[in-house]
């Protein structure tokens, strides 16, 4: 048990996706306009990793390695395909903010990074941790710079006005402020994580 | 540091140095900032002091305290970028907007690259579209030239020529009135003699060369020609576009930075080329209508590729 | 368990097994949510509708100079307005189209925006400036420093008007509606938009169109901002 709250720690911090590892930037810049947005795509991605993960971890017995690739994607792409048609059946009004990323789920590398590089080679109890704690680490990143980001641009974080719109510096909201905040924050986490 | 550098002939000697360039600059853009203070008074001043002074403050700031260096404020770079971030705002901003502005230009322009000689992006225009995407309101109301006013935040505001074009509406300024200087528009940006003056001052001491701002010139001269040939009703004037707006003071003063343009003549023409086509483009086509700042930019970071691929001639080389 | 070997047979086997268990799952998940799906798409359009309308309960659909007018009528045939979508090609990134609701009378009951490519923080403020202003929420700062940000006083909602008696154009052009700071031109043609959806709207109904309709985006006086 205790081996696998260090793997689910190691998602969290020592391996971080977004500000470690640098995996998955498409969802982490273009889904991150607002703290909720980005709460979202990290909890969609979490779903997805976690599932693949354990069918995964089942299966790599089952799986020739020539054809792991192409087998491991088919199961990524149904799993989300199964959150796309769950969101936009019962939660249509996230469907349509976050509609065109979560597809993209499918060609984000920490996915297929992480069902490559863990489930491939352990058990289930400990690929389903791997995927929790990677899962939760995007989260808690793309969490972090859509709160920036909101708060930056438009005053508010989670909806809840700090300061008055009007100060807000709209360019946060758009692409370049995704761009300039991100690279603040990763400064900041390796700085922190260097001393 | 500290260690002997062996680096093999010649060994030339000039008095050029860093401040000696800056200041150069800096006293060509003085004749420019005199028209701006006859036609929009006191607001220029109010906005020039402060956007000066927070780039030297969050200069000095960034070195001493956050990269603990010996700061280089002495330069004369900082009150450079602070000059020319001015020159590219209207003369009636408010000076909280103007201080983020200056930290954006410093911080996130210039020294979050290593600080000067560093920087992949001219500061002031960074800091300039920073402000121009963050505040549009404010960034676009211009105030009307009225000879010298003492208004400063309530300055009466009016269209630039520019906005004319790209609507359709209104009467052009006259030729006259657009080299001069009796325009709306940025406080630095209007008069394109006083610009064209600081212009010869810098050939003289030949602080630059001649070929980035005049194949831009060049380059909107002739793709906007053909589109105005094409559809004069609803392409304006090549004229007109080489007066308007920040083309003049952004081809002499902004793209000709020495670090953020390439380094053989060659690769110099293909940048401008660049600046002149993209600005026009946009001015024409896209949803703002002044594109010089964002073309410079765009052609910013062609610039190390363009150095790549086009290598200075050694020196002494034979070909 | 062995790992399997990457023979041809093993490899064809795995994928296609894997591969229609996959498609197996999806075909029956798609059979659960099909049904919601559907409903929520309709939904989607019928919110659109019923978001600018007074409360109906069916809907016909009718075209007039050349727009699409939904109108709303009670369930023992009484007419209660009509939604109009309507488009104006002079906006600032291009066109622009709304949906606006008017009623009976021909009052407009609501509008939303249903697509524009404006400036963003300019001409993209149409989506609620032509609304009544609403209470702001105070923010947490101004709450604590007892200090409050002030938005400038503005004439700008078309809620209630009826564009056969209200002059539907810019201030600028002497009309009633203050437009956007710094987008007068975004304004014009969001108004534009609004005079067209009206005057769809009189067509269909054999009512006045509105007069305003000249000086809409070719004023070639007055000061504009836009940038």
């Amino acid at each position: 048990m205790n081996n696998n709250l260090k793997i689910l720690l190691n998602g969290l911090i020592k391996e971080n996706p977004t500000f470690v590892l640098l995996l998955g930037m498409c969802p982490t810049l273009g889904t991150t306009s607002s703290a909720i947005n980005g709460m979202s795509m990290g909890l969609a991605t979490t779903f997805v990793l976690i599932c693949s993960n354990i069918v995964i971890s089942l299966i790599k017995n089952l799986v020739p390695d020539k054809v792991r690739i192409p087998a491991y994607i088919v199961v990524i792409a149904a799993f989300v395909t199964m959150v796309e048609m769950i969101m936009q059946a019962y939660v249509p009004a996230l469907y349509a903010s976050l509609g065109l990323f979560i597809p993209l789920i499918v060609v984000n590398c920490i996915v297929l990074g992480r069902a490559e590089a863990f489930a491939a080679k352990n058990s289930v109890v400990p690929s389903m941790f791997d995927g929790l704690g990677i899962g939760l680490g995007f989260t808690l990143a793309l969490t972090l710079l859509g709160s920036i980001r909101e708060l930056l641009g438009t005053g508010k974080i989670f909806d809840f006005a700090i300061y008055p719109e009007s100060y807000g510096m709209l360019l946060f909201v758009l692409a370049p402020g995704a761009f300039i905040a991100l690279g603040f924050l990763i400064a900041i986490v390796n700085k922190l994580r260097k001393s | 540091m500290g260690q002997l550098v062996v680096s093999p002939s010649p060994h030339t000697r000039s008095s050029v140095s860093t401040p000696n360039l800056m200041f150069g600059v800096i006293a060509a853009l003085l004749p420019a900032l005199a028209v701006s203070v006859y036609y929009f008074g006191i607001g220029t001043l109010i906005v020039t002091l402060t956007s000066v002074a927070s780039c030297v403050l969050f200069e000095y700031l960034i070195q001493k305290f956050l990269l603990k260096q010996q700061p280089t404020i002495s330069d004369g770079s900082a009150i450079l970028t602070g000059l020319l971030l001015a020159f590219n705002l209207p003369s009636n901003l408010p000076i909280g907007i103007i201080i983020v502005g200056a930290a954006f230009a410093i911080g996130v322009g210039k020294m979050a690259f290593g600080g000067l000689g560093q920087n992949l992006f001219n500061p002031a225009l960074a800091g300039r579209v920073f402000l121009l995407i963050s505040f549009p309101v404010q960034m676009t109301t211009w105030p009307v030239p009225k000879g010298f006013s003492t208004n400063y935040i309530d300055a009466e505001t009016g269209a630039t020529a520019l906005n004319m074009m790209k609507n359709h509406f209104g009467s052009l300024p006259e030729t006259t009135d657009m080299l001069l200087g009796q325009m709306g528009g940025s406080l630095g940006e209007v008069s394109a003699i006083a610009l064209l003056i600081g212009f010869a001052f810098l050939l003289f001491r030949r602080i630059i060369t001649w070929h980035i701002p005049v194949t831009i010139f060049a380059t909107v001269f002739v793709f906007q020609g053909i589109l105005y040939l094409a559809d004069p009703t609803q392409f304006a004037s090549p004229v007109a576009h080489l007066l308007a707006g920040g083309l003049m003071l952004g081809a002499i003063f902004m793209a000709t930075d020495y670090v953020t343009s390439p380094m053989s003549i060659c690769g110099k023409v293909v940048y401008a080329i660049g600046i002149g086509i993209i600005t026009v483009v946009i001015r024409n086509f896209g949803s703002f209508p002044e594109g010089m700042s964002f073309a410079i930019l765009i052609m910013n970071a062609v610039t190390p590729l363009i150095n790549t691929y086009i290598k200075p001639k050694r020196f002494g080389e034979v070909k | 368990m062995a790992k399997l070997e990457s023979s041809l047979k093993n490899m064809l086997l795995s994928l296609t097994a894997i591969a229609l268990i996959a498609a197996g799952l999806m075909a029956s998940l798609y059979r659960v949510t099909s049904e919601p799906i559907a409903k929520s798409k309709e939904q989607k359009s019928v919110d659109a509708i019923k978001a600018v309308l007074p409360a109906f309960d069916k809907i016909e659909n009718d075209t007039a100079n050349g727009l699409n007018i939904f109108k709303a009528y009670t369930a023992d045939g009484q007419f209660v307005g009509a939604a109009v979508e309507s488009l104006s090609k002079n906006g600032f990134g291009g066109e622009i189209k709304v949906m606006v609701g008017f009623d009976a009378q021909g009052c407009i009951t609501e509008y939303s925006v249903l697509e524009q490519k404006e400036t963003p923080g300019l001409g993209t403020k149409m989506v609620t400036w032509f609304r009544p202003q609403t209470e702001k929420k105070k923010s947490l700062l101004e709450t604590i420093f007892h200090y409050e940000v002030k938005t400038p006083e503005k004439q700008s909602s078309i809620i209630g008007k009826n564009p056969a008696v209200n002059k539907m154009t810019v201030s600028k052009d002497g009309g009633e509606i203050d437009a956007i700071t710094a987008s007068t031109i975004s304004s014009r043609a969001f108004l534009e938009s609004v005079r067209t959806a009206y005057n769809a709207y009189a067509a269909a109904n054999n009512q006045k169109p509105t007069d305003a309709n000249s000086g809409a985006t070719q004023t070639t006086e007055g000061n504009n901002n836009e940038q």
